[in-house]
């Protein structure tokens, strides 16, 4: 056991806004070990209050720039849903199939750009550029195919133009969605490769037993709304998400906290991987044994697996979407939108973990109130009860203070965080 | 870090210099900074016409050391004027990022209400929580550059680098969004019954919004000469309520509503 560790990192790199880590034991005891959130906060869900409810996704959707297709399709949801609109088969179509390529395009970001360097000695991707160039080419080619694809569905890659309550304001041509099915079915032997690639990394042997949250599958791998879920038996409709969240203020935080069963639990790719195993396509259900990545696994590293896994099922599942969409008949893209007074809530998996908005209108559509809570807001009291697990299971094994603040960073990295996006 | 064959980069059969570039966020979404990797065919071209040597969201290596420092997001925060402050001192080049960082973008939306108070209470409740007015980077130090957009346009950004690193100088169009629409050949939003503010907003987005038949929110800020006035009253002629015109005015804070 070492007596002494001192780790302190502040604004962790490779990560989406800013968090510090400090881990502190003195006399072989653990004394600190905090995961703190120091990002401003911007006050969306003030902001949006007396605002026409045409407003609330084109701003929502400006709280993240890596997820903001995730948040302009849960803002549209929670609209929807005050305004009992159903959308039609071809805009949900349209919508999950942007879904999609958003989830390949973060996790493919996060997995070749912000993780790799950690597994191969780097302190970037740049670098690698010289010495592993062939892979950074394969990431680039995965993430530059997810973005045109939203580019062309979405209207933009990041603060989508198209997307609005009752559908989209235009349609892709047939042409260009074909051309992106043999793309696909391409961009699978890159997937492979990245595999191939991780297949050969030492994955932190850590785990701590853990309550996963995630969308509940009926039919379909699920991203959006329906039913939540808990590996600890918990389920509850999207509507009563403010019960299955429990936010709290922490000292040391500018983002709310959450907890549900337990002290924390988990978003994300890994909960949802826990909770829907079995919707997996048959081809990202393989890469996962091949990680012996199975239900219920509690190692948060192994997050990084499961979003290589959903990466795979995205790419498969978006090849079947669009040949349904080129054998139908296209029919207009939106429908009519009549406001009236009510409250929406619209639950949906962003790449890392559910997301909700609800909104309060009055008869005119005008906003009254405003929540968003956020997945990585949900993810902070984990990390932490999990930095606290890690500092002291490490200390024991003795490992120097160089050596935890790499892993203590690789951790939190591995929950893809999104700071800015939990403060909002 | 460094590419070996941008070493060898020339412009004329000149030696091209390398700037060395800094990237900062403050109060944003970070999707500038992130679409400045989201062009996946020309970042590898861009990363050798210029040193990155500061990029929290993407590398561990941090080095003060830098010539021209991008500035995403607006300022809300003493800490934040504290950092931006030194930051200033080292470059010697500033440039404002996109809208937040221009204008306050959508977060200066908050300035709206008089009371800070009742701000804060909408989102932490009796929680205490430090925050300010929103404040441009114009507000707080002086910019050199500023390149506009909510997100910024990165063929925009990579013009910009370019001729900053060939020393020439920077054109930024002054007409309205308008003219790039029209030469899209888009039918009229007004004439879909869209409300859209490209007649009054600054160029350069290649009409963005518009070609996906979305109206304009204004987000570069206004056009040389924009009337913002008259617009309103052709607006209202076309049907908008006072209250849709000023949502869309006030969204990124480029136009002055009061």
């Amino acid at each position: 056991m070492k007596k002494t560790v001192n780790v302190n990192v502040k604004h962790l790199t490779r990560v989406e806004g800013h968090g510090n880590i400090h881990i502190k034991i003195r006399n072989g005891q653990l004394m600190e070990a905090q995961w703190e959130i120091i990002e401003t906060p911007r006050f969306f869900e003030a902001l949006l209050v007396g605002r026409h409810w045409d407003n609330a996704p084109w701003i929502t959707g400006r709280i993240c720039g890596i997820c903001s297709i995730g948040h302009t399709l849960a803002s549209i949801r929670a609209v929807e849903n005050a305004f009992d609109i159903v959308p039609d088969e071809q805009t949900q179509k349209l919508r999950l199939l942007l879904k999609h390529m958003e989830t390949l395009q973060s996790h493919s970001l996060h997995l070749c750009f912000l993780v790799l360097p950690d597994f191969m000695n780097a302190g970037s991707v740049f670098p690698l550029i010289n010495s592993h160039g062939e892979i950074v080419a394969h990431a680039a080619k995965i993430k530059g195919l997810a973005n045109e694809i939203c580019d062309c569905v979405g209207g933009r890659r990041l603060h989508p133009t198209r997307t609005v309550v009752g559908g989209f304001t235009k349609l892709p041509s047939k042409q260009e969605l074909s051309a992106f099915v043999q793309r696909l079915k391409n961009i699978v032997e890159d997937l492979m490769i990245v595999a191939d690639l991780f297949s050969g990394f030492k994955i932190p042997d850590f785990a701590r037993e853990t309550e996963f949250v995630s969308l509940k599958g009926k039919d379909h791998y699920p991203f959006i709304g329906g039913d939540v879920v808990s590996s600890d038996g918990v389920q509850m409709r999207e509507q009563d998400y403010k019960k299955l969240t429990n936010e709290y203020m922490v000292p040391h935080s500018t983002s709310k906290w959450c907890r549900l069963s337990r002290d924390s639990f988990a978003v994300g790719s890994l909960a949802r991987l826990n909770n829907n195993f079995e919707f997996l396509h048959p081809v990202a259900k393989d890469i996962a044994r091949r990680f012996n990545l199975i239900p219920i696994n509690h190692n948060p590293f192994m997050n990084n697996i499961a979003q290589l896994v959903e990466c795979v099922h995205v790419v498969m599942d978006s090849i079947r979407l669009i040949e349904e969409l080129l054998n139908s008949k296209f029919t207009a893209p939106r429908q009519e939108v009549r406001p009236k007074s009510g409250v929406g809530v619209g639950a949906v998996e962003v790449p890392r973990g559910v997301l909700y908005h609800c909104y309060e209108f009055d008869s005119k559509g005008k906003i009254i109130k405003s929540d968003c809570v956020i997945p990585t807001g949900q993810n902070h009291a984990n990390i932490q009860h999990d930095l606290e697990a890690l500092a002291k299971e490490y200390a024991i094994r003795g490992e120097k203070d160089r050596d935890i603040e790499l892993l203590a960073s690789m951790l939190v990295r591995a929950y893809d965080p999104c700071i800015s996006c939990s403060v909002h | 870090m460094r590419a070996k064959k941008a070493d060898t980069k020339t412009y004329l059969g000149i030696p091209l210099y390398r700037p060395k570039v800094a990237f900062f966020e403050f109060s944003s979404c970070e999707g500038c900074q992130l679409q400045m990797v989201n062009n996946e065919n020309t970042l590898l071209d861009f990363l050798s016409l210029v040193e990155v040597v500061n990029f929290r969201e993407a590398m561990t290596e941090r080095s003060d050391a830098y010539e021209i420092a991008f500035i995403e997001g607006s300022i809300t925060r003493d800490d934040e004027v504290k950092r931006l402050k030194a930051i200033r001192k080292n470059a010697k080049v500033l440039v404002a990022l996109g809208s937040c960082a221009c204008f306050g973008g959508v977060n200066q939306l908050k300035n709206r209400f008089k009371n800070l108070e009742w701000v804060k209470k909408q989102v932490y409740g009796k929680h205490p929580i430090d925050t300010g007015a929103v404040r441009a980077v114009g507000d707080v130090v002086p910019v050199n550059l500023m390149i506009y957009g909510c997100p910024i346009k990165k063929e925009e950004v990579e013009k910009i680098v370019l001729d900053l690193a060939l020393g020439k100088s920077i054109v930024v169009p002054q007409y309205p969004v308008c003219m790039e629409c029209k030469a899209n050949e888009n039918i009229c939003l007004f004439d879909l019954g869209e409300p859209c503010l490209g007649p009054i907003t600054r160029a350069g987005c290649n009409s963005w919004c518009p070609n996906s038949g979305a109206g304009c929110w204004g987000c570069r800020g206004p056009a040389e000469d924009a009337n913002v006035e008259y617009m309103k009253k052709i607006m209202k002629e076309k049907g908008f309520s006072e209250k849709t015109i000023l949502e869309r005015l006030d969204c990124f804070g480029g136009f002055k509503t009061k």
